[in-house]
């Protein structure tokens, strides 16, 4: 199993039944492969629909209907189209239960930076600052580090996308949590220790007395 | 009755140079690309496009840009269009990036008559940098003023001859807020049908924010 389907897989597990759920591009969309069947998700795409389903094949293509990255996609029965107003009234208002976004930094405190490298690379933050404030649990999905670097500090040095709201961050060696005391190493990968995770991590891991192996 | 299909040639006659224009549609979807087109047969330019991104290079406002005829582009996300970013760097158009949710309520409440909205997003980020903070019981929030423009392009997928405008999925996005924020508005029409011939409940733009209709021969 790759790094990727691993972070993807261990995402899924903390999607309950009936939850509404904002994936972001990229690994985070790998994550609608993995919810087991039986669990009911209603995905949101913030260009404006409920019941996002999965991408159609090749001749099935329709245009219209498509996700925040432009593809084509499909719609669950029961699903709903709305203009991007009553989209991001959803998202600000609370009414998505969970968000899952890669990264670029995220820090002790919580803050996350996604959106802009100064002078290098300026994506623009899209809906990523109002889905980071608005979702009830934020989880970051990432790989641990980034050439070797790496991303979980103890200070984003990039632009806030916003502050204080990472709730979970799952990479590849463990997952953890963002709680007012730190970030708390709850799992590791099979095969890692908690020493590895510390190496690839600049911001102090609090080892949580629950520690596990990731469930996959 | 005021007759409001009018050909495209004749509708982008009215766009003057240094107009501002809101042009609906997310990665092209739902964008009035006919119009697009239109335009790059004409010198219009110094153009302020106020667009959710900048499409792909040679797709949507992309052309408008590639074009070199937008000198201000307000948006949430430039990513996918990498000349957009190259004329961002080079000082040829300023771009102006606005998160998602606050561009869509920005472009509403121009539409609706109010004085500005109070939002968390972008508390504690450069995004707040030059506006007032409030705080409303305990939590601090963004003043965001109203968005309005000179003009609107809207992607209708059935049209009737009043201007009353249904949809297609996600081609909607920020079409129906933009029909409501601009001085004039064009629809891009799909299918025009007589008058009376939409369900009354299924309209989302109603006929009085729509000025002109433009029919697409592609479809």
């Amino acid at each position: 199993m790759n790094a990727k389907e691993l972070i993807a897989r261990r995402v899924a597990k903390e999607l309950k039944d009936g939850d509404v759920v904002n994936l972001g591009i990229g690994l985070p969309t790998m994550v609608a492969n993995y919810v087991e069947p039986g669990i009911d998700i209603t995905f949101q795409s913030e260009n404006g629909m409920l019941g996002l389903g999965p991408a159609p094949d090749k001749e099935h293509e329709d245009w219209d209907l498509t996700n925040a990255g432009g593809k084509p996609v499909t719609m669950t029965i029961g699903g709903v189209f709305f203009d991007s107003s009553t989209s991001f009234g959803i998202i600000r208002g609370g009414h998505v239960d969970a968000t899952v976004l890669g990264s670029l930094q995220v820090d002790e405190e919580g803050n996350i930076a996604n959106w802009i490298i100064p002078g290098k690379m300026v994506p623009g933050m899209g809906g990523a600052m109002d889905l980071l404030v608005g979702a009830k649990k934020v989880i970051v999905a990432m790989q641990h580090t980034s050439n070797g670097e790496p991303k979980i500090l103890k200070k984003c040095t990039l632009p806030f996308t916003a502050v204080k709201e990472v709730n979970m961050i799952v990479t590849e060696l463990g997952v953890m949590e963002v709680t007012p005391e730190g970030v708390v190493l709850t799992e590791v990968a099979p095969g890692v220790t908690p020493e590895d995770v510390q190496a690839a991590t600049e911001a102090t891991l609090i080892i949580s007395k629950n520690l596990k192996e990731m469930e996959i | 009755m005021k007759k409001k299909i009018i050909t495209r040639a004749d509708f982008v006659a009215k766009i003057p140079n240094g107009a501002s224009i809101l042009v609906g549609g997310f990665m092209n979807i739902g964008t009035a690309e006919s119009i697009i087109d239109e335009m790059l047969k004409t010198d219009v330019k110094d153009l302020t496009i106020i667009c959710n991104d900048a499409g792909l290079p040679g797709v949507g406002v992309g052309k408008l840009i590639d074009a070199g005829k937008v000198k201000k582009l307000i948006a949430s996300h430039i990513g996918l269009n990498p000349i957009a970013g190259q004329k961002m760097t080079s000082g040829e158009m300023e771009v102006e990036l606005i998160p998602q949710g606050t561009l869509a309520e920005r472009i509403r409440i121009g539409g609706a008559g109010l004085g500005g909205f109070l939002t968390p997003t972008g508390i504690g980020t450069i995004v707040q940098e030059g506006k007032q903070i409030l705080e409303v019981d305990g939590r601090n929030y963004i003043l965001e003023k109203p968005l309005k423009a000179d003009f609107a392009f809207l992607l209708g997928h059935v049209v009737d001859k009043k201007g009353n405008v249904v949809y297609s999925k996600t081609t909607r996005n920020f079409n129906p807020l933009m029909a409501t924020a601009a001085e004039c508005v064009v629809v891009e029409a799909r299918k025009v049908v007589e008058i009376g011939d939409i369900d009354p409940d299924h309209i989302i733009t109603p006929h009085i924010f729509v000025d002109y209709i433009v029919e697409d021969e592609k479809i």
